[in-house]
């Protein structure tokens, strides 16, 4: 655990410097070219605004910044996970049958320990605990619970998979890499127990994956967590 | 020429193009500068120095991991493609849409691979001549046969991507690609390990996958519950099973272990 830490901090100074000057002039002319969607995530991620309530909330939970803030804004993902099949499991069993209800017990098991895990390898750089807001679910509903499965699960994927990019130190990538594979084969069961057969209807006519990009999943997660996040200070 | 015009396309194969030129120097201000004193004829010199420095460093490394995905995604296509053609193998409506489906990302894969190659100056290999039948003399008469294949397939190519992410770390669009393949790959595997019976996880080393001993190496290491330098993650927060704890993280296998497993089939 030491290890990591040291590794963390190590990264973080030899990236803040690095960063932040390319930031600017990239914002810019992603800017001048980007369409109205992706300039208002850009305004979201890169203002300086000291009146924005959003992300710029001065109570917000700062994500942090470099590798750091990578493997928090995982945690934060892993919290809400956690949190969200914790109570699928403590209130909503008599919706499944037996195999159903292993297989919440198990990604119950999975993202707690990827929670716990992540907490315990970024130690005191690890953000605090996050407040879920689940009134959107009906846990006495099999659909409710299986699509918000679906969007979570699915979310990760991609969150990993565009977060990749942003990590400075290869031994944090295979970490993510271990845990993103994870996430993927939970997406694709609860796919199939949706629908069977539809495990991998994400992928596009390449074959791939979404990948998303921090700001995009904080704003698709953001229903489902009342505490404010800043990503703002995020690789970008 | 439109320089515009070129660093847009080059967006569309790598859309980090702006922030390679961009972390260097800035692409656009020494343009411009050089507008005023140079001819026009200068650009495209001027314009290859700063694109080799943006794409010059290890290349030569990001290629050998692209052809070794690619001869794995031959594989998996080639596999596949015999599997649906052989006569009365895979007879359920269900399992057949699925093999389609996975086969055709397979051959999506095999697609995207050899295009990214050749966008970044290098040769894809050709297609390998596999041979199921060298060790699994009824891979494609014997359905049970067929999925145990499957699975392994899968979940190897899982863990080969996974062992060369951080050998693709210093090209952002090449490790988002591979790594939107990898979650493709780990959904097949999902889906084949519970055709059957497995769960779709993998926990411990071959403890749950349901294959023969000649397949362990597939899931050599998937018992390993040391990460990110703690010991025994079965220890954090209040303390978890090693079921929970092997099946929570897929290991990765290097490029001599995938090798190993391809040659069972070459």
């Amino acid at each position: 655990m030491k290890k990591l830490q040291n590794e963390l901090a190590e990264n973080d100074l030899s990236l803040k410097s690095s960063l932040v000057a390319p930031i600017q002039r990239r914002a810019f002319l992603r800017y001048a070219s980007a369409t109205a969607a992706a300039s208002t995530l850009l305004f979201m991620t890169s203002c300086d605004d000291d009146d924005d309530k959003g992300p710029m909330d001065p109570m917000a939970v700062d994500l942090g910044s470099g590798d750091t803030g990578i493997l928090n804004y995982a945690y934060a993902l892993e919290q809400l996970e956690a949190a969200f099949y914790t109570e699928v499991v403590a209130r909503s069993m008599g919706v499944f049958n037996q195999t159903e209800q292993q297989i919440m017990q198990d990604l119950k098991g999975h993202e707690s320990i990827h929670r716990d895990f992540l907490k315990a390898a970024l130690g005191s750089a690890a953000i605090p605990d996050l407040e879920v807001n689940f009134s959107s679910i009906n846990f006495n509903d099999k659909n409710s619970i299986l699509t918000t499965a679906r969007t979570f699960e699915d979310l990760g994927v991609a969150a990993y998979n565009g977060a990749g990019r942003f990590l400075e130190n290869a031994g944090f990538l295979t970490l993510a890499g271990k845990i993103v594979s994870v996430e993927a084969r939970h997406a694709a069961v609860i796919r199939d127990i949706i629908s069977n057969g539809t495990f991998s209807d994400t992928a596009d006519a390449k074959g791939l994956d979404p990948a998303m990009m921090p700001a995009e999943v904080l704003k698709a997660a953001s229903a489902f967590i009342s505490t404010p996040i800043n990503a703002n200070n995020l690789p970008k | 020429m439109n320089i515009f015009r070129i660093i847009a396309d080059i967006e569309k194969v790598d859309p980090e193009v702006y922030n390679k030129l961009d972390s260097r120097r800035s692409v656009f201000k020494s343009l411009g500068n050089m507008g005023k004193t140079a001819a026009l004829t200068a650009i495209p010199v001027a314009l290859g120095s700063v694109f080799n420095k943006a794409y010059g460093q290890s290349s030569g490394t990001v290629l050998e991991v692209l052809n070794f995905a690619l001869k794995l995604e031959y594989l998996e296509r080639n596999f596949y493609a015999g599997g649906l053609a052989a006569n009365g193998l895979i007879t359920d409506g269900a399992a057949r849409a699925a093999i389609q489906k996975i086969q055709m990302h397979e051959a999506q894969h095999v697609d995207i691979l050899i295009a990214t190659i050749r966008s970044l100056n290098g040769t894809p290999i050709s297609e390998p001549t596999f041979n199921f039948g060298k060790n699994f003399a009824d891979w494609n008469t014997n359905y049970q046969t067929f999925l145990t294949l499957a699975q392994a397939f899968e979940d190897t190519g899982v863990r080969a991507y996974k062992g060369q992410a951080a050998n693709l770390i210093s090209n952002d669009a090449v490790l988002t690609a591979a790594l939107q393949i990898h979650s493709v790959e780990a959904r097949h595997a999902a889906h084949i390990r519970r055709m059957r019976n497995n769960a779709g996880w993998i926990v411990g080393a071959a403890g749950n996958s349901n294959v023969p001993a000649g397949a362990a190496a597939v899931y050599a290491g998937e018992d390993n519950v040391s990460h990110g330098g703690i010991n025994d993650v079965k220890t954090v927060g209040s303390g978890y099973s090693a079921e929970i704890a092997t099946g929570a993280f897929d290991e990765p296998l290097t490029k001599d272990q995938v090798a190993q497993i391809v040659s069972l089939f070459e």
